[in-house]
């Protein structure tokens, strides 16, 4: 069998090995893309965002079980930064969700932002896609809650959580603005903790400022290292899936917006490198006010399009 | 675009003490790796399925308390019951002793005490460049 066949068969090597043909952009990507489109759309997308520590891993772990419960297949993509000096990347969301380590119902995968700006890996809306053919009933995205990856998220997944808990030194009025328009369901976790209240009240406090402006969101309070609130959790996202259609964005458009990522990426790339002669007689023109911004992009835009001249290897 | 290495680190058995693998951790991310952290307490089984969803290019165990000959063991036979083909790589206290019987049950590499970052990182490099010629 092919990879995309065995893919569509649910098989979960084949779905590995595809989400890495997907994030290093190989040919085999575009076959396995091209192939599953009619399979997709029937995964429940359900996103998880927040500042690091909110415990946005520990919280997905428990929405997992609670899943399995109630006999949902699982798929997870944990999204942590890449580090912008080495590409590298440390990936630590699985430690918080060793309960699901031997469950054939349960697939985790974690992804590498790999230099996307907004917080998001450029392929996970692709990842998505693959999960969503692989059979997964339910995939969740986690992704940490910085730049624009909050927007992201929401424009992906069919419902947003966004996670809070006290004592970030990121009080609720900090939260970034627009966090309350795209959530939801905002939870405030760590609620064993004595300021859980506080943040839940600055939450609906800041919440009532702007009713009128923006629909009411539920806010939950749970305590994901001991279960508390999971059931809670577990109702309210039902309740706003069973309101609208699984995925939200067809997959025109995540194709549409996966290739202005890329390409995005790899025009920043190629300038911030400093290396290529053509595009460095560009940043001259411009910095002499010989060229103007216009003329200056037209030409680095056919610069990037040119094929690069092969790696001299000795 | 374009291929990032992955590695899996993670802890076996009964060490209840990660300071020395999230070094490790660090020193691979420093050098472009992408690093998949286990934590601590997993099982062959558990390792394995990690690695085979995360699409690793190899795994590193780091011990402390003597256990690695029986869960370097489990391990290797948890890998080839799930039929996968990986660069097995062990460190921490792990006497000099033992080398042999790690090369024997199919371990890639074995950093003992005092391994130096950047030849801990060298010998990395090596092990992967043999998994990519051989896939
Ligand atoms: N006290 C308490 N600690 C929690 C709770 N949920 C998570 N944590 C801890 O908070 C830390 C960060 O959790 P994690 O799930 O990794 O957060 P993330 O960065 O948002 O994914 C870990 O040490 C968790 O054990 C909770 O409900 N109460
Ligand atoms: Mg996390």
């Amino acid at each position: 069998m092919t990879l995309l066949a065995e893919l569509l068969d649910g098989d979960r090597r084949a779905l590995a090995r595809a989400i890495s043909a997907v994030e290093d952009g190989t040919e085999q990507a575009s076959v396995i893309l091209a192939g599953i489109h009619h399979r997709v759309g029937r995964a429940a997308v359900v996103g998880f965002t927040g500042p690091p520590g909110a415990g946005k891993s520990t919280l997905i772990g428990g929405y997992v079980s609670a899943l399995r419960q109630s006999g949902r297949t699982v798929a997870v993509i944990a999204v942590d930064p890449s580090s912008p000096l080495t590409g590298g990347a440390i990936l630590g969301d699985r430690v918080r969700m060793l309960a699901h380590a031997e469950d054939d119902g349960v697939f985790i995968r974690s992804l590498a932002a790999r230099g996307h700006l907004g917080g998001l890996s450029a392929t996970a809306p692709l990842v998505i896609d693959l999960m969503d053919a692989a059979g997964f009933d339910v995939v969740i995205i986690e992704t940490v809650g910085a730049g624009q990856s909050e927007v992201e998220i929401a424009e992906l997944a069919a419902v947003t959580v966004v996670v809070c808990a006290p004592g970030l030194g990121d009080d609720v009025q900090a939260i970034k603005a627009g966090i309350l328009e795209i959530a939801d369901v905002l939870v405030v976790n760590k609620g064993d903790s004595p300021e859980a209240a506080v943040t839940r009240a600055q939450l609906f406090a800041s919440q009532h400022l702007r009713s009128g402006e923006h629909r009411a969101v539920p806010i939950l309070t749970a305590t994901a290292t001991t279960g508390q609130g999971i059931a809670e959790l577990v109702a309210a996202i039902d309740a706003k899936l069973g309101e609208q259609p699984p995925r939200k964005t067809d997959s025109a458009q995540r194709i549409r917006r996966m290739l202005a990522a890329q390409a995005a990426r790899l025009v920043r790339d190629s300038v911030l490198a400093g290396t290529d002669p053509t595009i460095e007689a560009i940043c001259q023109d411009l910095q002499n006010g010989r060229l103007a911004i216009a003329q200056a992009l037209a030409r680095l835009f056919a610069a990037c399009a040119q094929p690069k001249p092969p790696e001299k290897t000795d | 675009m374009g291929k990032h290495h992955r590695i899996l680190l993670a802890k076996m058995g009964l060490d209840c003490h990660d300071t020395g693998i999230v070094i490790i951790a660090q020193l691979l991310r420093d050098h472009g790796y992408e690093v998949i952290y286990l934590g601590l307490h997993n099982s062959a089984e558990a390792v394995v399925r990690a690695a085979l969803q995360e699409n690793v290019d190899a795994v590193g165990i780091s011990f402390l308390s003597g256990q690695h000959m029986t869960q370097m063991r489990l391990l290797m036979e948890a890998l080839s019951r799930h039929q996968l083909d990986l660069p097995v790589l062990c460190g921490g206290v792990v006497p000099r002793d033992d080398a042999d019987a790690l090369a024997k049950l199919g371990v890639a590499e074995v950093f003992f005490p005092g391994t130096l970052g950047p030849d801990l990182i060298e010998r990395v490099g090596r092990v992967l460049e043999r998994q990519d010629h051989a896939a």
